[in-house]
């Protein structure tokens, strides 16, 4: 159980305090509430992009990182397709230069040329480093445009070329702080060895008089249903044979998420999971093989995906795969392992919320998903899920209209 | 209106009272040390068991991270599949792993489970299988692995600059290989385990929430036998052999866009007066975001997305390893632009307002560390392993707090010459 509070500021800033005086460390969490999926086909990477400008300094503060650092505080920050997230550790007693800092960037950047120069080469040199000079390192460019006809989920976070990067102008990066670093955009969280007046001060003294801007009206295209199986083939330079099925699944907030997530539990949560004891232990037809979907808001993709062993055939792989979805759609998962799955997901939730800082992601992730108290009730939607439930998803996901399929071949 | 160009107060890093929690010790019947730090903040538990089976004792290659690995995949009583099944049912992770020096088995999971998992983990500490068909599967599947870790330019680099700074035949600069796999055999995996995972070599170290019990649970299971017998374990002389040439460029892949960049020299070990001071010196260097490297290298050429300097905790000898990947075409101007750092800390002493953001953000950033038990457990157990104790840990505070840029100037001028380093380009 999480205990926090909450509160808006006049601007629409929701604030949420987790006191916490077991450290005397404090965090300072900022979400808003824009991702990949919020960019045009044609500037992609930009949320991301843009999450580097964060740090070339404010309106009124030339540097972010030296005030903070001598404060004793470090600080990171990840966007997703879904969310930009900023945040900061620090000991408790400097907290207020967190508050300065933060807000000054919410109020205005600096907009430097010669920091927007530098970041483009940057992500230019993180988008290589990461999808280009790495064995299978492009698989999610292929899959994504592979699975989404329509959605923006079909580009990746770091974007769809690196010449959407480098064009990216000064002009695109105030239009879209101004759209959507807004406070009514952005929740708070602090976390910590602080106090709820204490936060209620100075979110008042430091984020009050930001201009609230406007509350962002979404119209992203949803993907339609998949009415046939899509497949793609693929020779690169790389030494073993992969092969990639994604599903489309529902959002994050859907009633059906839980059993769906509790599915790729049981199909790849482990060493005693199904997939990993039926195709690399026993049938040895895979050196490694995974199981695992993003948690995206909208539609996500439930991946399956592994490396062959040297010398199995793709078809042979492909249909062992097949053999063991058709097991879940089949038969009803027996009363012990559903039970394991329930039990991992209370044991890595546990050990999820020892952390501070992931503690206050948590609240403000739960939060931009509509309400915080959602991350105390998560468990229990888990408990919830019946086997029964399971099995019917199961029908669901792994209808063969429903599959994308790439064959990565060693060439 | 507040004045936003003013920052607030601060309280300084010299000010805040850095303390490591004390443990507490107990002892099993049969003698093994039990090291805890209770918390009863969370419903979680980690129970560490140490044994000195790191690779620096092994006769053959991969044999010490082989067997280290593989205890887990079956025993005398059950296979791999049930052991795995009773440490999954609880949500519970059984991690293992295999360094220089130690091997470790890591056990972490939620309190009110810790009696039902005991015997499973003591069978994979007492009991391990090492059957036939697991080593070929293990053998077969990290192949493949090493494979694909072979087209990548960090993975190679990182395995050429060890061997350059320690010789390819000493424990810190041997590599895994394919006839080194195919070598293993399980005769040799289980004479390895029984001599180096013996009652009388293990440590427990036991952190966060305690069940009841804690003790006389570990008695039952750990305490009361001589298991695997009392072995002395003699830690063999092995020299370093460096490389005599100290530049060296290699091409992995034609068509890489990137470059793994390796600059890398020697440096005393931990015990050495001079090893404190470097992790400040380093930190201002390449230790951190507003490090010298990354505020020229990254944040205004755009060279790289992130270069550091890191010094090795090995026990022996200790190196000092800058590492990027940078674009191939600058690769070697990114090479000119670290010495040009080291130049400049040589030939101009540190000012005072860096030197002051350094000992805060290191303070800070210990401070952060020490949150929590399983954290403070993980210190305790570096100083014990490296027969250290709690004066080490207050040292290195108070060099932090008190060191001065002059000093610091001395250590520059000492292990910043350009010369002593060895330099690697992978792409």
């Amino acid at each position: 159980m999480i205990h926090y509070n909450k509160f808006t500021l006049a601007n629409g800033l929701r604030v949420i305090v987790h006191e916490d005086h077991t450290t005397p460390m404090a965090v300072l969490n900022v979400m808003y509430d824009v991702g990949s999926r919020d960019e045009d086909a044609d500037k992609t990477g930009f949320a991301h992009l843009f999450e580097h400008l964060m740090f070339g300094g404010s309106v009124n503060i030339p540097e972010y990182d030296e005030p903070l650092q001598m404060a004793g505080g470090e600080n990171n920050a990840y966007t997703t397709s879904d969310l930009t997230n900023y945040y900061i550790q620090l000991p408790a007693e400097n907290i207020e230069t967190a508050f300065w800092l933060e807000s000054d960037r919410m109020l205005s950047l600096a907009f430097s040329e010669k920091s927007l120069d530098v970041q483009r080469k940057v992500v230019c040199e993180e988008f290589k480093e990461h999808y280009i000079n790495k064995p299978y390192g492009d698989i999610w460019h292929k899959m994504r445009d592979l699975a989404y006809t329509v959605h923006p989920y079909k580009w990746m976070t770091i974007g769809k070329e690196l010449a959407h990067i480098e064009d990216a102008k000064l002009e695109d990066v105030k239009n879209f702080f101004f759209k959507y670093y807004r406070p009514t955009n952005a929740i708070l969280v602090v976390a910590g060895k602080v106090t709820t007046s204490q936060v209620k001060a100075l979110a008042e003294k430091w984020f009050g008089d930001i201009p609230a801007g406007e509350r962002i009206q979404r119209n992203i295209p949803q993907e339609p249903v998949q009415k046939e199986a899509h497949k793609l083939e693929v020779k690169a330079n790389v030494p073993l044979d992969a092969l990639y099925k994604c599903y489309h699944m529902p959002g994050r907030m859907d009633k059906d998420y839980y059993a769906i997530d509790l599915i790729s539990d049981i199909l790849g949560g482990g060493a005693s999971s199904r997939l990993h004891q039926v195709l690399v232990k026993e049938k040895k037809l895979f050196s490694n093989i995974d199981c695992y979907h993003f948690g995206t808001l909208d539609a996500g993709l439930f991946t399956i995906e592994g490396k062959l062993v040297k010398g199995v055939k793709m078809k042979d792989a492909e249909k062992a795969i097949q053999e063991e979805l058709d097991k879940v759609q089949q038969e009803i998962i027996p009363e012990r392992e559903l039970q394991k799955v329930k039990n991992r997901v209370e044991s890595m939730l546990a050990f999820e919320d020892m952390g501070l800082l992931n503690r206050a992601n948590n609240l403000a992730f739960y939060e931009l998903m509509g309400d915080a108290a959602l991350m105390n009730a998560e468990f229990s939607n888990y408990e919830a899920v019946t086997a029964e439930e399971m099995h019917k998803q199961a029908a669901i996901l792994f209808d063969e209209k429903n599959s994308n399929t790439l064959y990565y071949y060693a060439g | 209106m507040i004045n936003r160009k003013i920052a607030p107060e601060i309280k300084d890093a010299v000010d805040f009272e850095v303390t490591l929690k004390p443990y507490e010790k107990f002892t099993l019947d049969n003698g093994i040390p039990v090291y805890v730090i209770e918390s009863d903040e969370q419903e979680t538990l980690q129970l560490e068991m140490v044994f000195p089976a790191g690779s620096w004792y092994e006769s053959e290659n991969l044999i010490a991270s082989a067997s280290n690995f593989l205890m887990k995949n079956g025993t005398g009583k059950h296979s791999a599949l049930e052991i795995n099944e009773s440490i999954d049912y609880y949500g519970a992770y059984l991690n293992r792993s295999c360094h220089h020096e130690f091997g470790t088995y890591t056990l972490h999971c939620l309190t009110k489970s810790f009696s039902a998992l005991l015997p499973t983990l003591q069978e994979v500490i007492l009991d391990p299988a090492f059957s036939e068909e697991e080593l070929a599967l293990f053998q077969q599947n990290m192949k493949q692995r090493l494979a694909v870790n072979l087209q990548k330019c960090d993975f190679v680099a990182n395995r050429h600059i060890d061997k350059y700074l320690f010789g390819e035949f000493h424990p810190y600069g041997r590599v895994s290989s394919m006839e080194a796999y195919d070598a293993l055999q399980t005769e040799s995996l289980r004479a390895f385990y029984q001599q180096h995972y013996t009652y009388n070599n293990c440590r427990i170290f036991v952190a966060g929430k305690l069940p009841d019990q804690l003790i006389p649970q570990l008695n039952q299971f750990f305490g009361t036998t001589k298991w695997n017998g009392e072995a002395t374990i003699i830690k063999p002389e092995i020299s370093i052999m460096p490389a005599e040439e100290k530049k060296f460029r290699i091409f992995n892949d034609e068509n890489g866009v990137q470059g793994a960049v390796r600059i890398a020299r020697h440096f005393p070990n931990r015990y050495h007066p001079d090893y404190p001071k470097m992790m400040v010196l380093n930190t201002i260097f390449g230790g951190y975001f507003g490090s010298r490297l990354m505020s020229n290298i990254r944040e205004d050429k755009g060279y790289t997305y992130g270069i550091s300097s890191q010094v090795y905790n090995f026990r022996q000898a200790s190196a000092i390893n800058i590492h990027t990947e940078a674009g191939r075409d600058v690769c070697e101007a990114t090479i000119e632009e670290v010495y040009k750092e080291m130049r400049i800390l040589q030939n101009e002493v540190v000012d005072q307002e860096e030197m002051a953001l350094v000992r805060n953000f290191m303070i800070g950033s210990i401070l952060g560390d020490l949150d929590g038990a399983f954290q403070i457990i993980q210190r305790w157990k570096n100083l014990i392993l490296n027969d250290l104790d709690e004066n080490y840990f207050y040292n290195n505070i108070r060099t932090i707090k008190t060191i001065s840029a002059e000093e610091l100037h001395v250590l520059a001028k000492q292990y910043f010459k350009p010369e002593d380093w060895y330099e690697l380009v992978v792409i």
